[in-house]
């Protein structure tokens, strides 16, 4: 259409157009509300991706169990695919908590994760549950990234400037699996994470813990996956764990202090959090039905 | 960089030639250009909702969306929902149950109650409140809006 503005066609467009020096948009819901506000100005060329859906709008379930999740799948169809809601149930929670309909309609998954918020609500369910990023370029190969390989700090990633995230990847989890993101939250929507914490865990046939994995929102310059979890095999799941659990979190986290709460209230909320969380992955692994998002399930934002 | 573009976008089923700065936002095309000011300017900060129209049938904070992403495809506003002289049953509703004071939120109100009632026809009033989540009234204490939301749910068949 212009220099300063593409609307492109193709992922192939899009990529030439980022080599070329343009920024991507998709729904513009950090991007345009931080230019707004003044945190940047708008890239000098832009290239629209929000029309890509034959190519980055798909949620594929794959022969391996794995599943594939566009970079366009917005937070609206996270919170509701039954795929991401029976099998990656951490992450329909995050998505579900996002903003309101609106933003949930607009923002996408890729943006959000290429946004690199440290308080982002997907950010911890995705680090649970082992996602990968893909990222594409014109000049090179693929790449697939860990989440730990890709963020370093708030709003800054691994990414090159040419490369756009394509999708994720999260692999198949086993029998008796659950997982399950909390936030707490002074308000239930528009809301940033004050804390928040993500659990996945799968269990034996007797409920021992075989794997769980903790993640942590709003208390670390990124996402925070706790460590000292793999110790935690062949327990049950029970006060002792949960008490464990949330200490680990609660020592591990680096938290700033804001208007939004104290350095020590967010690393004592953050262990409340965890603990809840993985009282409710626990639950879901067991075949119990926790609605999403489990907040309300969980104590928080419940009416009274 | 704020080079002008130009494109197409229908407005409540009627196709507009505009020309518009690269980083206009869609608000501001519906009412300085388009000329439709029922769409309301509230926190200008995608928070309040008071800017809420529907792009190509689903929600959007127009306040923060840019204009131009919204070439070739349909916008709904407020004024698009009556028919002739008759309201469309959500704003009728709004005003058989007080669901307005000042009046400022009602548009915003209005259209994500309408995205609302178009994927759950019969909401519950949990769902209701959800579906209104992004959008702040400073008058009524919201529980005359959620009636009528309510209301004008129960009466369409």
């Amino acid at each position: 259409m212009s220099a300063s503005f593409l609307q492109a066609a193709s992922v192939d467009e899009a990529l030439a157009a980022l080599d070329a020096g343009a920024r991507p948009i998709a729904g513009g819901t950090d991007l345009v509300v931080g230019a707004r506000q003044g945190k940047a100005p708008l890239p000098a060329a832009l290239v629209a991706i929000d029309r890509l859906d034959d190519e980055l709008g798909s949620i594929s379930d794959n022969p391996d169990g794995s599943l594939t999740i566009g970079s366009l799948v917005n937070h609206l169809r996270l919170m509701s695919e039954p795929l991401v809601v029976e099998r990656a149930t951490a992450l329909a929670d995050g998505a579900a908590l996002i903003g309101s309909p609106a933003t949930r309609n607009v923002g996408t998954i890729g943006g959000n994760v290429m946004n690199a918020s440290p308080a982002m609500d997907t950010g911890a369910a995705l680090a649970v549950l082992g996602a990968t990023v893909h990222l594409r370029s014109a000049s090179g190969p693929d790449r697939i990234l860990e989440l730990d390989e890709l963020w370093t700090g708030p709003g800054t990633t691994t990414a090159r400037p040419d490369e756009l995230c394509v999708g994720l990847s999260l692999p198949a989890r086993p029998p008796r699996s659950g997982s399950a993101y909390l936030r707490l939250e002074y308000r239930r929507a528009m809301e940033i994470a004050v804390v928040g914490a993500a659990a996945s865990i799968s269990l034996s046939a007797d409920n021992l813990v075989e794997t769980v994995s903790i993640a942590l929102t709003a208390v670390a310059p990124t996402i925070l996956a706790v460590e000292g979890t793999a110790a935690l095999a062949g327990r049950a799941v029970d006060t002792n764990l949960l008490d464990q659990v949330a200490a680990l979190a609660s020592e591990q986290a680096r938290p700033i202090a804001d208007l939004r709460a104290s350095e020590r209230y967010r690393r004592h909320t953050v262990g409340v959090m965890a603990r809840r969380a993985l009282e409710a992955a626990a639950e879901r692994a067991q075949g119990i039905k926790l609605g999403v998002p489990v907040n309300r399930n969980k104590g928080i934002g419940v009416s009274l | 960089m704020n080079e002008k573009l130009s494109y197409q976008v229908t407005v409540n089923g009627v196709a507009f030639d505009v020309d518009a700065d690269r980083d206009a936002n869609l608000l501001s095309l519906l009412r300085d250009q388009v000329g439709l000011t029922g769409t309301k300017q509230g926190c200008d900060d995608c928070e309040c909702g008071a800017c809420m129209v529907l792009v190509d049938g689903r929600p959007v904070n127009s306040c923060s969306y840019l204009a131009v992403q919204t070439g070739g495809r349909d916008v709904t506003t407020i004024e698009g929902l009556a028919e002739d002289d008759e309201l469309h049953p959500i704003q009728q509703a709004m005003l058989d149950h007080a669901g307005v004071q000042c009046g400022f939120c009602t548009p915003g109100m209005i259209m994500s109650a309408h995205a609302l009632l178009e994927t759950t026809p019969k909401p519950s009033i949990e769902e209701i409140r959800i579906g209104l989540s992004g959008n702040l009234c400073r008058c009524t204490g919201y529980q005359s809006i959620l009636n009528a939301i309510g209301s004008a749910a129960n009466a369409a068949d």
